[in-house]
C-alpha cells in the first residue's frame, strides 16, 4: 500500500481541528480578568488583604490604634455618642469612633479583617487538605474505604452544625480561639468538598489514562497524586474561593453570637454585635463593618462563581 | 534454539461480578501465543471478550483461571518487582486517543512517564529520549510541551505509540488502536506500526473488530465469539478459507464490490 509513512498528511498546521485550546489555568483567568465586575471584586480583596497583612504600618498611618481610648472624641453628657456629625468621622478618625470609649472604627476594621481573613483562609487551606484527601480516597479506592467515608461524611452533614459550634466553643476554656474556630469550622466543611472530590475522582480514575498509567507502570500512590490530582486543580480552586466567604460569614455569626472571637480583639462579626443597641443613634458603628463583611463576602463569590463558570466550560478534557 | 513464544496464554478465563448471585464470564478460556516478530490479531463483535483478554495479556487485570507466561516465565499472578519487569516488556496503546492521554500532562510528561514511573534511569536525559521518540513516531520534537488537545487524533495516537515504545518493550498491545481514527489516517498509524515492528523487532497484539485492518497488519489471526477462540490460524488460512461458520458470516459481512457492479460500470 503506497501511504506516506510521515505525518505529513494529517499534519494540518499542526494544530488539531478546534483544538487549539490549552487546559484551562493562565487562558482561564485572562477570560474573566476581563469582566468588570471581577475586577472590582479583586481590586476590593486586595484593598482588605492589603489592610490585613500591614495593619500595624496602616493604623500608624492612620494615627490611631485599635485598642486605644480617645475620650475627647465622644461626649459624656449625651451617654458617650461621638462628638461631631456621622459618628465622629474626622481626619483623625476616618470612619468615626465607638460610643462610650471612643476607639477608633478604622483601626479596628483594619485588624478585624486580619483575624476574620486569617481564620477563613486557614479554615479554607485544612478544609481542602482533609476534604481532598479523604474525598479522592473514597474516590480511587472504593470498597469499604469508600464506605466508611461516606458515611462519616452523612453524619458530619446531617449533623446540626451551627448548634455544636455554639456548644463546644462556649464550653471549652478561652484558649486559642482563632486556632479553635479554624479546627471547628474545617470539621463541618470538609464533607461538602469531599463529596464533589470523590465524584470527580471516581469519574476521573475510569477514564482510559489512569488505566494507561498503570499499564506504564505507575503505582497506586503515583495514579493518585500524578494523574487524577493535577485533573481535579480547577475544582479545587473554585471550591476553596468559595469556600473562604462562607467562612468569614460563619466567624462573624458565631463571634456576633459571642462565642467567636474574644473582646478586645476585634473581628466585625464581634463588633456588629457591639453595634446593635446603638443602631438608631449611630448607624455607622453598625454601618461600616456590615458593609465590609457584605462587600468581601460578595466580592468572594463573584470571584468564585466566575471561576466555576470558566472551568465548566472551558478546556476540552 | 528453541521457538519459545514471546508471550503465551493458556486457558484464561475472566469472570465478572454482576450481581450479588450473578457471575458473568466473559473469557472462557482462551489459549494463544505470540511469537518474537509477529503479530497476533484478535478480532470479533463487541461484547465478544477480546478486549478483555488483552486486558490479561497486558496484566491490567488478573484472570481468573488460567496461566500466562512471558518470555518463559509464568507472570499469571505476578507483582511487585516481577510485574515492573513485565511492564517493561509489555506495553499497551489504548483505543481512544484523547482519554488516554492525561489532559493536564505536556506530551513531554506523557511520553516519560513510563520511565518515571519504572524509575528508569536514561543515557542523555528524559527530555533527549522524548524528542528522539517523537521524531521515530512522525511527530515534530518541538511540540513536547504542548498538550494532547491540541493535537489531532491521528497525532494523539503517535503520543500513545511513542509512550508505549519509551521503555524499549518487546511486545505491544494494541486494543482497538485505531478504531477511533478515520480511515485515511486509520492506514498511516498501520503503516508506522508496521515499520516500527520491523526497526524494532517488535511483537504485537492488535484487536479490532475491523477484520480489514486485521487483514493489513496481522501474520495470525485469532477469531472470538461471546469468549471464546472460535478459530485461528494464519492471516491466509483464516481469510482465505475459514472453516468456522462464525469466521465465515464475519467475512461476508465485509463490504464489497460485487463484480457485475464493476462489469456494469465499466460497460456504462
Amino acid at each position: 500500500m503506497a501511504v506516506p509513512s510521515s505525518a505529513q498528511l494529517e499534519e494540518v498546521d499542526g494544530q488539531a481541528p478546534g483544538g487549539g485550546s490549552k487546559p484551562p489555568g493562565a487562558s482561564a483567568l485572562k477570560t474573566i480578568l476581563r469582566k468588570p465586575s471581577v475586577i472590582f471584586s479583586l481590586a476590593f480583596l486586595l484593598i482588605v488583604t492589603g489592610m490585613a497583612v500591614f495593619a500595624p504600618w496602616v493604623t500608624q498611618l492612620s494615627g490611631w490604634g485599635p485598642l486605644q481610648f480617645d475620650e475627647s472624641a465622644v461626649d459624656s453628657s449625651t451617654g458617650g455618642l461621638p462628638l461631631g456629625p456621622w459618628g465622629g468621622i474626622s481626619a483623625d478618625h476616618w470612619f468615626g469612633v465607638e460610643p462610650q470609649n471612643g476607639r477608633d472604627i478604622f483601626a479596628r476594621i483594619v485588624y478585624g479583617a486580619r483575624v476574620s481573613m486569617l481564620i477563613a483562609i486557614c479554615a479554607t487551606a485544612l478544609t481542602m487538605l482533609i476534604g481532598v484527601t479523604l474525598g479522592m480516597l473514597a474516590g480511587f479506592a472504593g470498597g469499604w474505604v469508600d464506605a466508611v467515608i461516606s458515611r462519616l461524611m452523612d453524619f458530619l452533614m446531617a449533623f446540626p452544625a451551627l448548634i455544636f459550634m455554639i456548644a463546644v466553643l462556649s464550653a471549652v476554656p478561652q484558649g486559642n480561639r482563632p486556632l479553635l474556630l479554624v479546627l471547628v469550622l474545617s470539621l463541618f466543611s470538609w464533607p461538602q468538598t469531599a463529596r464533589v472530590v470523590r465524584g470527580q475522582a471516581m469519574s476521573i480514575t475510569n477514564r482510559e489514562f489512569v488505566e494507561a498509567a498503570r499499564a506504564s507502570g505507575a503505582g497506586r500512590m503515583t495514579l493518585v497524586f500524578k494523574e487524577v490530582l493535577p485533573n481535579l486543580s480547577g475544582t479545587v480552586i473554585v471550591m476553596a474561593t468559595l469556600a473562604v466567604p462562607t467562612f468569614i460569614a460563619t466567624e462573624a455569626g458565631l463571634s456576633f453570637l459571642g462565642v467567636g472571637v474574644i473582646p478586645p480583639t476585634p473581628s466585625w462579626g464581634q463588633m456588629i454585635a457591639q453595634a446593635v443597641p446603638w443602631y438608631a443613634s449611630h448607624p455607622l458603628f453598625f454601618a461600616v463593618p456590615g458593609i465590609f463583611l457584605f462587600l468581601t463576602v460578595f466580592s468572594f463569590t463573584i470571584l468564585g462563581d466566575n471561576l466555576q463558570k470558566v472551568w465548566a466550560s472551558g478546556g476540552r478534557s | 534454539m528453541t521457538r519459545q513464544p514471546l508471550l503465551r496464554a493458556e486457558n484464561l478465563v475472566r469472570d465478572f461480578r454482576t450481581g450479588p448471585r450473578t457471575i458473568f464470564r466473559a473469557v472462557k478460556g482462551v489459549s494463544f501465543d505470540v511469537a518474537r516478530r509477529e503479530t497476533l490479531g484478535i478480532v470479533g463483535e463487541s461484547g465478544s471478550g477480546k478486549s478483555t483478554t488483552a486486558r490479561m495479556a497486558a496484566k491490567l487485570i488478573e484472570p481468573t483461571e488460567g496461566l500466562l507466561e512471558f518470555d518463559g516465565v509464568d507472570v499469571t499472578y505476578k507483582a511487585g518487582k516481577a510485574l515492573r519487569d513485565f511492564r517493561g516488556g509489555v506495553q499497551v496503546v489504548f483505543q481512544d486517543p484523547y482519554s488516554s492521554l492525561n489532559p493536564r500532562h505536556t506530551v513531554e510528561q506523557v511520553i516519560s512517564a513510563p520511565l518515571l514511573y519504572q524509575g528508569r534511569k536514561v543515557l542523555g536525559g528524559r527530555r533527549r529520549v522524548v524528542k528522539e521518540s517523537m521524531e521515530r513516531v512522525g511527530l515534530n520534537p518541538d511540540h513536547s510541551g504542548r498538550y494532547p488537545a491540541q493535537f489531532s487524533g491521528g497525532q494523539a495516537q503517535r503520543i500513545g505509540i511513542a509512550r508505549a515504545l519509551v521503555v524499549e518493550p518487546q511486545l505491544v498491545i494494541c486494543d482497538e488502536a485505531v478504531s477511533a481514527l478515520d480511515v485515511s489516517v486509520q492506514a498511516q498509524v498501520l503503516d508506522l506500526l508496521r515499520d516500527l515492528q520491523r526497526d524494532l523487532n517488535l511483537s504485537y497484539i492488535f484487536i479490532a473488530h475491523d477484520l480489514a485492518v486485521v487483514r493489513q497488519i496481522a501474520h495470525k489471526v485469532a477469531v472470538m465469539k461471546s469468549g471464546e477462540i472460535v478459530e485461528q490460524g494464519s492471516r491466509e488460512a483464516i481469510f482465505d478459507a475459514p472453516r468456522h461458520e462464525y469466521t465465515q458470516s464475519l467475512l461476508a459481512a465485509v463490504p464489497q464490490v460485487d463484480p457485475s457492479w464493476e462489469a456494469a460500470r465499466q460497460a456504462g
